[in-house]
């Protein structure tokens, strides 16, 4: 009973003929993934485009009531836990698994701060009675709240699904540090890393459309 | 030792990561759901045979369509050729071990049964009656039905053709053998490629706006309802912008099993290859380009119209050059009048009329006229039925003794695709007169003069019924009882026709190199 010990062994699974090979279908599925998540993101994007063309006063004035210093902040959180992941990618290719846990560790932890402050954030639009649907009073002040309304389903549906995003994103994150943890082959680690990593960042760009698009409205 | 007699336990299936193992458990699936929409259209059009709405009542018969539009577009149609030929020839095609993600070729397989599951509870848990197009505001707020169940249904079954079109994508560009370049890529992956693409670039789009349509009716988010100044035209502008560019989804890949068995059964080197993958790829494109076609009369602005309209004649061009270089193809070959040969030509001469009259209904203002009749529905039967289908039954056949190692007997074989194609003329012909004359779709009952044409229609019907059973019958015949199937019956071309039949389950021991173009029809294998 030997363990390979040999660092550079390593495995290509069965249908691929090297390594590289493997890596380049692995980088370009994940890339294909993200065109089909921008085209997700896009039907919602444009939806609100046209709206906002149409009810511009409205639209622009309900904008105004969301938390755009606090969500401003929680940009920053999310793009640090951006540069976080970049880290871990590169630490994961020089393969430093100690480095590469602790800057896994720490984009999960900005992660998790990030989606707290948007609850917050949710809680703070509820009780301002800003949430117009599941039967809640509807208060807000502005011009023409029917329209207001619209505004807010979209604001709601699309940080909403934004969250989910980074939920999975948390998740896969948590299986990369659980990977890293055990750290069975070098390249593999970076590999995954390196995929993940990608998925991380595309959560992370998609949230600075959703905050330029929402929050920075009429301003 | 192959593919199929590696292991015999339920596990070794339904855990296969083995490419040929994924297409016939899609294969067993698309049947089923081919055979539950076909039982839903044959009560339409028993309902259908008398002016009165007497056998079905008018919300029963507003289900049967329903159902049978969404089984057949997206349990069917949408995966067939992919899922089940893709799957099997594609690493073949390519000389390649396996797909680039074998578990992910799984998995999308258990997300397509999880969307059948939703859709399947929907029929049950008090049908679903918004047309397969799930209109706005119909859908979220006036629909009795299972409205969210099917809707998720549909939702769930995206994300299994985007998980095969990233697969399929991603293993053309990586997992080609040395020596096949793009252009010695057989037409059947040029076509899978393109069809990809539109699964990729399109499906998420519907995604969301199922997603939209699901929290509005759950919750009342609102986005298309007009109380709150919303729009349910945008709702009609994000559907077809993805059910647009799915026709393609579901005629691209039958253009491929064509270009294949022609260039087979006429034994010559397929004419203008280029301009063919080309207008492939133009369909693709151009398809992106065309949804607004199906909203003239919604009250879209007359110059989307105009523009809509242009764009839609223009893929009548890429269209026709494919038609024109079958038929060089054909000239002065080796013709053969093999059943899949049959289904080949059956399907060129159906696109045609199908092609045509889509040309008269992407005229603006011929479609006022046209729209929501049964022109419309002859017109999109003859694409997906005469088209797509045709070409389905095609492939089937000619790559059945590849996929199986057993011959499927010939004769029976011809009688069955000379009554579908009877068959299918009867049943939809009278539709084109019928929309002419003005008979709007969607109607349980109608007026007494259109009953002639009414009859013809259902009587056609009953023999599509027959021609379609009779291949499930005799193909599951051949798996026990049919001849022996050498490595390649038809002294075809292609890497597929190297390798044993059925392939073993290490399809190739050693990567193949290429070093001559496909359809080498005019040097001996």
């Amino acid at each position: 009973m030997t363990r390979p010990n040999n660092q550079t062994t390593v495995i290509v699974a069965h249908q691929f003929e090297t390594l590289e090979q493997q890596f380049d279908a692995d980088l370009l599925g994940m890339w294909l993934f993200l065109v089909t998540e921008a085209l997700l993101f896009s039907g919602a994007f444009l939806a609100l485009a046209v709206y906002y063309h149409q009810y511009y006063d409205t639209f622009s004035a309900a904008a105004r009531e969301l938390h755009w210093l606090l969500a401003g902040f929680n940009s920053v959180i999310l793009l640090t836990s951006g540069l976080a992941v970049a880290l871990a990618e590169q630490a994961a290719d020089q393969h430093r698994r100690r480095l590469t846990l602790w800057w896994l560790s720490a984009t999960i932890a900005l992660g998790v701060a990030f989606l707290g402050l948007k609850g917050y954030e949710y809680y703070m639009e509820y009780r301002a009675g800003l949430v117009p649907f599941l039967d809640q009073p509807f208060a807000f002040s502005g011009p023409d709240p029917h329209n207001a309304m619209l505004f807010y389903n979209f604001y709601f549906a699309i940080t909403g699904l934004h969250a989910l995003h980074m939920i999975i994103g948390l998740m896969v994150l948590l299986v990369m540090l659980v990977l890293t943890y055990r750290w069975r082959e070098g390249a593999r680690v970076a590999r995954q890393v390196r995929i993940a990593g990608l998925y991380w960042a595309f959560v992370d760009i998609v949230w600075v459309l959703v905050y330029c698009s929402l929050y920075l409205l009429g301003r | 030792m192959n593919y199929l007699n590696a292991g015999y336990g339920l596990k070794s299936w339904l855990l296969t990561l083995d490419h040929k193992r994924v297409a016939w458990l899609y294969f067993i699936s698309i049947t089923g759901f081919f055979f539950l929409g076909g039982a839903a259209a044959t009560l339409v059009r028993l309902e259908l045979i008398t002016p009165a709405g007497d056998l079905l009542s008018s919300d029963a018969y507003n289900q049967m369509f329903s159902l049978h539009g969404i089984v057949m577009v997206w349990f069917f149609l949408i995966p067939s050729i992919p899922a089940t030929m893709g799957n099997f020839l594609l690493p073949l095609m390519l000389g390649a071990r396996d797909m680039a993600f074998p578990r992910l070729n799984l998995m999308s397989w258990y997300v397509f049964i999880l969307g059948g599951a939703f859709t399947l509870t929907a029929v049950i848990a008090g049908g679903i009656d918004t047309g397969w197009t799930f209109y706005t505001p119909y859908s979220t707020m006036f629909s009795n039905g299972a409205v969210l169940a099917a809707a998720t249904g549909v939702f769930i079954v995206g994300f299994s053709s985007i998980l095969t079109g990233i697969n399929f994508i991603v293993t053309t560009h990586k997992m080609r053998a040395p020596g096949l370049t793009w252009f010695r890529l057989p037409l059947f992956v040029w076509a899978q490629y393109a069809t990809s693409l539109i699964m990729v670039l399109a499906t998420p789009v519907l995604s969301i706006t199922l997603v939209l349509l699901g929290v509005e009716r759950a919750f009342g988010i609102g986005i298309f309802d007009p109380a709150l100044g919303g729009d349910p035209i945008l709702f009609e502008h994000l559907f077809w912008f993805y059910s647009h560019p799915a026709v393609y989804i579901m005629l691209l890949p039958a253009m491929g099993v064509v270009s294949e068995v022609i260039a087979c059964f006429a034994h010559k080197r397929i004419f203008g290859y280029k301009v063919m993958a080309f207008s492939i790829l133009a369909i693709a494109l151009f398809g992106f380009l065309v949804w607004g076609h199906h909203m003239f009369v919604s009250g879209q602005s007359i110059y989307a119209g105009v523009a809509f309209s242009l764009l839609s004649f223009l893929v009548s061009v890429p269209s026709a050059l494919k038609i024109f270089n079958w038929l060089a193809t054909l000239y002065k070959g080796h013709i053969r009048f093999d059943a899949p040969m049959l289904f080949a030509l059956s399907f060129i001469g159906l696109f045609l009329i199908g092609g045509l009259t889509g040309v008269f209904v992407a005229t603006l203002a011929l479609d006022i006229q046209m729209h929501d009749t049964y022109f419309v529905v002859a017109h999109f039967h003859y694409i997906m039925v005469g088209g797509m289908v045709s070409a389905y039954m095609a492939g089937l056949h000619f790559w059945w003794p590849k996929i199986t190692g057993r011959l499927y007997p010939e004769m029976w074989a011809r009688v069955s695709a000379i009554i579908v194609f009877a068959g299918f003329n009867l049943t939809f012909f009278p539709q084109f007169i019928l929309g002419w004359a003005g008979m709007p779709r969607r109607y349980h009952a109608y007026a007494e003069e259109f009953q002639l044409l009414n009859v013809f229609s259902s009587a056609g019907a009953g023999m599509l019924a027959v021609g379609y059973l009779l291949p499930l019958l005799y193909l599951l015949w051949s798996l026990r009882y049919g001849a022996r199937a050498g490595g390649n019956p038809w002294d075809a071309r292609g890497l597929e026709w190297t390798v044993a039949s059925p392939p073993p389950k290490e399809t190739f021991a050693t990567v193949p190199r290429v070093d001559s173009e496909a359809y080498a029809y005019d040097t001996p294998q």
